[in-house]
């Protein structure tokens, strides 16, 4: 990270920060670990920051919580190349890529309105990750592009 | 994955993905023994089938509940759902589960695609999909497959997919099931229900030649099978576009000149313009046969279920 991005966005004490993010996913990859206004986490977002690993990217800081690995690894869907580093004490505590899950439950909404998880059932949508995108377990439909379109 | 995901065949037999190549032969070898006779006619003597069927069917349901009777055992059915529980707006997860209490398995038909996926995770019994909306519907494809095994090997053949492929459950299970046998897929249907990418892309991976063709005439003259679906008329715009393009999709006795001499014709049934009924008298004509094989490949997948 350059000068002009540590003046964009201060250092965490302790918390999470979400590095190498696809340029203009940031506000997707809080949507796919459940971050909204409405939580209460204190979060620093950088879109189309310089990277000297890839032309463009977006960076996410979490204050006070450590995301687990299978919050983590949601984000591969859409950021392949995110890494995460856990923070304690201004430290790098830890650091991680995100590795694709084989299963996703209840992030995606199935674009099929005749699937059944889309009808007022006590279940959860999932989806299982295949290399050319990813099938609902339920209806058997494939997304192929622009998985982002479709989370709840 | 949840343990009930892993209940898949044989406790579950809910698309005909669930199973290889190797499970598809058993039951095609076992449906074969049985219509030979040679069951044992009180297999599933007090063992009770509950038939949930949301939808309209004829031969589905009631093969399943002959099937069900030559092995000794009997049938409950939900009999009308204006009259049921899921008027009163019961999800389909609770009645499930009320009915597994009832029988020792269910076959279930709902226009709800993964309606048969959800019910194995809420079932404490054995479920069979007899239809998801355009889902999948493992037991007509499987029937379909001892109908073609019955005039010749599986493996290899070419066969035609005509009609709606689009929105034919029945075709694409076919299809998926045929990429295990190295089957060669013709497609012909009118513009805009072709095969879904979706499943184009499936049967890619499993290394399966799709080639879609626009004549009729053009097609027919390659086939080992030619498997006919229903165009239906709520597809089509008006009833004049419907009339006019189900006239280039009608099987006749004229245009199966051209074909081999070991063709055989499959229909899903019911039909209704798609296959002149002069066709009937043709020895390619299987498409009764097929449906009457609905019994034995029924009652090998329940003495299969309850092995």
């Amino acid at each position: 990270m350059n000068e002009d991005d540590s003046l964009r966005i201060r250092p965490i004490e302790n918390g999470t920060v979400i590095d190498h993010i696809t340029a203009g996913e940031a506000l997707n990859v809080l949507r796919i670990i459940g971050i909204t206004g409405t939580t209460k986490e204190s979060i620093s977002v950088a879109t189309n920051v310089q990277s000297g690993l890839m032309p463009k990217k977006d960076i996410v800081k979490i204050d006070n919580r450590e995301l687990l690995k299978e919050e983590v690894d949601r984000i591969a869907l859409i950021s392949p190349k995110a890494t995460i580093n856990i923070i304690r004490n201004y430290k790098v505590f830890e650091k991680k890529g995100v590795q694709i899950p084989k299963v996703i439950t209840g992030i995606v909404k199935c674009p099929n309105p005749r699937c059944i998880s889309n009808a007022n059932e006590p279940i959860e949508s999932r989806f299982e990750v295949l290399e050319s995108g990813i099938r609902c377990l339920y209806c058997e439909g494939v997304i192929t592009k622009d998985i982002s379109q479709h989370f709840m | 994955m949840s343990e009930s995901f892993k209940k898949t065949y044989p406790f579950n037999i809910i698309s005909i993905k669930d199973l290889g190549r190797k499970e598809i032969e058993s039951i095609l070898d076992d449906a074969s023994r049985i219509a030979d006779g040679l069951y044992p006619d009180n297999a599933l003597n007090g063992k009770i089938l509950a038939l949930l069927f949301f939808e309209p069917s004829t031969r589905t349901r009631m093969s399943f509940e002959a099937a069900m009777a030559r092995l000794g055992g009997r049938s409950i059915n939900l009999d009308s759902i204006e009259a049921s529980s899921l008027a009163k707006g019961e999800t389909l997860a609770d009645t499930i589960r009320v009915v597994s209490g009832y029988a020792d398995i269910i076959v279930l038909r709902h226009p709800s695609e993964g309606a048969a996926r959800l019910a194995s995770e809420f079932a404490r019994v054995p479920v069979i999909n007899a239809g998801d909306g355009a889902g999948q519907h493992p037991s007509q494809t499987l029937l379909d497959l001892y109908t073609i095994k019955q005039a010749m090997p599986i493996d290899k053949i070419d066969i035609g997919l005509l009609g709606d492929l689009r929105y034919g459950r029945t075709a694409h299970s076919l299809a998926y099931a045929l990429s295990l046998f190295n089957a060669r897929i013709h497609t012909l249907s009118p513009r805009g229900l072709e095969l879904p990418d979706s499943i184009l892309n499936e049967l890619e991976e499993n290394g399966t030649e799709v080639i879609p063709h626009e004549e009729i005439n053009e097609v027919i003259p390659l086939l080992d099978v030619l498997y006919v679906t229903r165009l239906q008329r709520e597809r089509f715009p008006d009833s004049a576009s419907y009339v006019n393009i189900a006239k280039n999709f009608r099987i006749t006795p004229e245009i199966l000149e051209s074909a081999k001499d070991h063709l055989i014709l499959l229909h899903p049934l019911p039909r209704v313009d798609e296959i002149d009924p002069q066709v009937d008298e043709l020895p390619c004509a299987k498409y009764f046969e097929q449906s009457k094989n609905g019994v034995p490949v029924r009652m090998a997948m329940l003495m299969e279920m309850f092995r």
